[in-house]
């Protein structure tokens, strides 16, 4: 069952060939049984899950319910569910169980989704191996001495594994395609504002968008539909309509115009990446599409750009984390002072610290031009090289990630190497535009992501263009050894 | 552009972080490499450009005056470290 | 206080913070009543949970725009909302959404006058929206302070006057003219004990004839015009002497305290200088398009001014009557609504609504809102004076009683039989028994003694319990007590 797509398991529920309590009860078992060797997931809601599950048989039973009714799924841990811990990977909320849900978790309970817990990340969501976890690495099912990527490494780690068919996610710089390239998984960025940004805890506002990991475009778009949308609590919620993902998965490539930004494949990129990638673009030239040259000369500013803004903004929406109506609280602290400041500096990993005190100085008197206005007016310039290269092209195309998995530990100490493993995936948020990764090979055994990026609200042509690579290659449909 | 241990308790202070003075150095190392990462950023040419804020060309939404929340101070305070009488408590502060 | 304050000048610049009169908070859809028990008005968004977002109140910012426009303000086509970042318990994010480089409000102007007559314009700088933040409750708690959010996200217009004011005075002058005008508008109730209006000076001295500023300290927590003249005058004799001791004056943040009249430098604010503005990205840009802004200039009310104006022009009222009933926006009300209660002269309206119904409120401890006697029913009493039902002195004791509860005007003076005798062979048989009661007295006027006319006039009305018409006894005395003949 576990191997089945998303569309597949909702026809084996509606002809009745297994219930959702059954399926439920099928990766319950393989969490227990596999996930204390990934440590994917920080919360397992067994019970909320088969009382969900049997509300979807009640439902299915009845002919009613749709195409994800009693189907599972893991939540990020950064999404807040009511009655559940919802600690974003951080001592900090380590204890808070959230009194209300996040729109999308609204959104997906409502379609009858079937929540079977919540997927470790990075602390607060910020890195790129899952190792900032306040509750320990994750690893990657592909090789567990490698990381699976992050911030949403536990989503990544959980659907690569067969462990949930999907999982949701986020994406402030690369969380979701990142994870996605390296456990060979399809995961979709939106465009900012197209879905809802309530109840997901907030890393940094202007960049921060909630997506999907699954094992094929065709998942994506079921579960992307049921979250997109407009929300009237998030002000940067955009009210236009949602096109209809799965209906646009069939259409067939010829005439698409994808660039190539020679800044993808400049110095840095593994070459076992490159040729993978090239690959992707040799069969995706045979299914119809056009290839040209395009030029985003402001990309390589990009890391710079993102590490102002994305600390600033983080710097910002963490200083509600003070002990004193929810989260971490240092005992007997004897003053005020005392107490936000031991509070904090226990609730809050190295790599969090690290980013409130850039964001704290780029944001502080005498450095805000030099820096924060600076990097404001570079991602203008980064927005406009997109905006140009979509005046002649319908999409971008260029490797996710420069390498494949690395090892656990192996950038421990250095947060500038660890930055730069999203030098391909920043740039997207910069710019608020779609992006989304899907499984293009493998090098020295480990899966290789190749990247498009949409312009605005493009999500359904994105997902097209993976789907139909994905009808002409079998990448995606390779599982980790162990766990098929 | 390379910042000072003393710097790092600076920023740290402001940030209400409580960082061992064992620990600044490091920190401030740390802190240097990324700002030098940063300072990449001086180079671009940027007279003229309007700085952009947010993704989206749009406008903030209003919302009508309505009072939609109910009282969930029960709710809320379950989660609370320290109440008393409803109120959230912390140590005494002088003003 | 010995210094030489004639060689000093005080400058000082007014920040007032307004809580607009909306139903729900600013970003969220928490009720803004005042008074309801700790934290039960404080939803996700008031208190900082995480994940939640803002959504701007459209009523908040229409009040915001209308306060620009009632003082000749330019309303900013784009404004954006700014995050100011300090750590304080009652601050729960750990920063205000307010406004920084782009305010709503900008460039604006109000003309008070002062006791002397004397007119002045101080310059308003701004007014940006920002939310409120909660309340640090210090006593108790074993030592500890309680926090109650409920007010947290109640919105407010925080408004900065130029550094025009010269005096404790004149710093009056503003702030009384500015709460007149926010209670006009509508969008504040201007409750300074619930702190709905609160006031914070920044006071510096300099010598006179110097052009620069000296340093100022920023004196908060005066909360009532009473207070804030106290304060500034402490504040400018403190710093005066400070500098004529050979000291120097340090830029600080300042408590008032009522209890001493004093100020103190707030020790919870001593880092609170860098606050790390940016713009707020949950919230994006708002627009006001010119058609908007129209919309809420037509939208309007009468302002004080105007007003007080057109009670001169229409009711032909002395420009001080017209003052003191423009004073306040319900007063004014009341008033019109008595003219129009009452089919009475409008002068006689002010009369009493200025010296009895006010005097009787004031005896009372209450304002115009609470006031006993409804402007319908105080028109049915001067209705009764007008068409001559009863007296003017009649009237007066109708209207104790109207204070005290005992019904309308018509059912007091018919349940006291206080109708008026207007019926002039009565009042002749009232006059002949009292001439014929006082003949010593009569003779001496007959004799020239014309002072004794008003012994008649008292005797005939007191004759008559105070009922008969005092035009008809006049006239009819006058006739009676003229020699035979």
């Amino acid at each position: 069952m576990h191997n089945l797509s998303i569309k597949e398991l909702s026809e084996g529920l509606k002809a009745k060939r297994f219930s959702s309590r059954e399926l439920t009860q099928h990766h319950l078992d393989r969490i227990a049984r596999h996930d204390w060797a990934l440590n994917s997931f920080i919360t397992v809601t067994p019970e909320r899950a088969m009382a969900q599950a049997a509300a979807a048989d009640a439902q299915l039973a009845a002919g009613a319910g749709g195409p994800l009714t009693g189907i599972p799924l893991a939540q990020k841990d950064i999404f807040c569910t009511r009655g559940v811990k919802t600690s974003c990977g951080s001592k900090m909320l380590d204890r808070f169980v959230a009194p209300y849900d996040a729109t999308i978790v609204e959104k997906l309970d409502a379609a009858g989704m079937v929540m079977l817990g919540k997927a470790n990340m990075d602390e607060f969501a910020m890195g790129s191996s899952n190792e900032t976890s306040w509750h320990g690495a994750v690893r990657n099912p592909w090789n567990p001495g490698r990381v699976p990527g992050g911030s949403s490494g536990g989503s990544a780690a959980a659907v690569a594994a067969g462990l949930a068919p999907a999982a949701t996610a986020t994406d402030t710089g690369g969380s979701i395609r990142q994870p996605a390239a390296l456990t060979n998984l399809t995961g979709i960025k939106p465009t900012y504002g197209r879905v809802s940004r309530y109840g997901m805890i907030a890393f940094a506002s202007s960049l921060d968008q909630a997506g999907v990991l699954a094992r094929s475009a065709q998942d994506a778009a079921y579960v992307l539909q049921a979250m997109a949308g407009f929300d009237p609590r998030d002000s940067t919620s955009v009210d236009c309509p949602v096109d209809d993902y799965p209906a646009a998965l069939d259409k067939p490539l010829r005439g698409l115009r994808i660039g190539l930004p020679d800044e993808f494949f400049a110095e840095g990129l593994e070459p076992g990446v490159r040729s993978c990638v090239e690959g992707a673009i040799k069969k995706l030239w045979e299914l119809g599409a056009e290839f040209e040259n395009v030029s985003l000369p402001n990309m390589p500013l990009s890391v710079p750009t993102y590490y102002v803004v994305a600390p600033a903004e983080a710097s910002s929406n963490l200083a509600r984390f003070d002990g004193v109506r929810y989260g971490h609280r240092a005992d007997n602290a004897a003053s005020l002072e005392e107490l936000y400041k031991r509070s904090r500096g226990e609730g809050f990993g190295a790599e969090v610290q690290r980013r409130i005190m850039i964001g704290t100085y780029v944001l502080s008197h005498g450095y805000y031009d030099a820096y924060y206005l600076k990097a404001q007016k570079v991602r203008r310039l980064i927005y406009d090289d997109f905006k140009r290269a979509f005046a002649s092209v319908d999409l971008v195309l260029g490797p996710t990630a420069q390498n494949v998995a690395f090892r656990l530990g192996d950038k421990g100490d250095d947060p500038v190497a660890m930055y730069l493993n999203d030098i391909y995936t920043i740039a997207a948020n910069l710019a608020g535009i779609p992006a989304l990764s899907m499984p293009c090979g493998f090098h020295d055994g480990l899966p290789v992501g190749v990247q498009l990026m949409g312009n605005f609200f493009d999500e359904a042509r994105m997902l097209n263009v993976a789907h139909q690579y994905q009808q002409a290659t079998d990448w995606h449909k390779r599982r980790p050894p162990g766990f098929e | 552009m390379k910042l000072s241990p003393e710097q790092v308790k600076q920023v740290a202070h402001l940030a209400r972080l409580e960082i061992r003075p064992e620990q600044l150095g490091h920190y401030a190392a740390q802190l240097s490499s990324i700002l030098e990462m940063v300072s990449q950023l001086a180079a671009a040419r940027t007279d003229a450009v309007e700085p952009m804020a947010h993704p989206l060309d749009m406008v903030q939404r209003l919302r009508p005056d309505a009072v939609t929340e109910e009282d969930r101070r029960a709710d809320f305070q379950a989660i609370a470290p320290a109440v008393e009488n409803g109120l959230y408590l912390v140590p005494k502060v002088i003003e | 206080m010995s210094v030489n304050t004639m060689e000093w000048e005080a400058v000082i610049g007014l920040e007032v913070h307004c809580q607009l009169l909306t139903r729900s908070k600013i970003f969220s859809g928490a009720p803004t009543a005042y008074g309801a028990a700790p934290n039960t008005q404080a939803c996700a968004v008031d208190l900082g949970l995480p994940g939640v977002l803002p959504v701007l109140n459209g009523e908040a910012l229409r009040m915001a725009v209308s306060f620009g426009l009632a003082v000749g303000a330019q309303i900013a086509p784009r404004c954006v909302f700014a995050r100011k970042h300090y750590f304080y318990p009652d601050l729960p994010k750990g920063y205000q959404i307010s406004q920084y480089e782009l305010p709503i409000v900008a460039k604006g102007r109000l003309d008070i006058v002062l006791d002397d007559g004397s007119a002045k314009t101080v310059g308003i700088t701004r007014a940006h929206m920002e939310e409120d933040a909660g309340k640090s409750l210090h006593e108790s708690f074993h030592g500890q302070t309680g926090i109650d959010l409920n007010r947290a996200g109640t919105p407010l217009i925080e408004i900065v006057s130029e550094p025009d004011i010269r005096s404790a005075a004149e710093a009056v002058a503003y702030l009384k003219k500015l709460h007149q005008l926010v209670v006009y508008l509508g969008i504040c109730d201007g409750n300074m004990q619930e702190g709905s209006f609160r006031c914070d000076a920044n006071v510096s001295v300099r010598r006179k004839g110097e052009a620069r500023f000296g340093t100022r300290t920023e004196t908060k927590n005066v909360n009532s015009f009473r207070y804030v003249e106290k304060a500034i005058d402490y504040e400018i004799q403190r710093q005066i002497e400070v500098i004529e001791a050979g000291g120097r004056i340090v830029q600080e943040t300042r408590l008032f305290n009522p209890d001493t009249g004093q100020t103190r430098a707030m020790r919870s604010k001593e880092d609170a200088n860098d606050y790390r503005y940016f713009p707020d990205p949950d919230l994006l840009p708002i627009v006001c398009s010119a058609e908007y802004i129209e919309e809420i200039r037509k939208a309007l009310p009468e302002l004080p001014e105007a007003k007080k104006a057109r009670f001169e022009a229409a009711f032909g009222l002395s420009a001080y009557d017209a003052g003191v009933l423009t004073g306040e926006r319900p007063l004014a009300d009341y008033f019109e609504a008595v003219v129009k209660a009452s089919g009475a002269e409008a002068k006689l309206c002010a009369n009493w609504v200025i010296t009895d119904l006010l005097g009787a409120l004031n005896k009372l401890g209450k304002d115009i809102g609470g006031s006993p006697v409804s402007a319908q029913a105080l028109g049915g009493l001067l209705g009764r004076i007008a068409d001559k039902t009863i007296s003017g002195k009649i009237a007066k004791e109708v209207f104790e009683a109207m204070v005290a509860g005992e019904g309308d005007a018509d059912a007091i003076i018919k349940a006291k039989g206080l109708v008026q005798i207007t019926d002039e062979p009565a009042i002749v048989a009232v006059i002949d028994q009292v001439m014929q009661a006082n003949p010593e007295q009569l003779k001496g006027y007959r004799s020239g003694k014309d002072k004794l006319f008003g012994f008649f006039v008292g005797q005939v009305m007191k004759a008559s319990q105070g009922k008969a018409n005092p035009d008809a006894v006049n006239r009819l005395l006058k006739e009676k007590l003229a020699p035979p003949g």
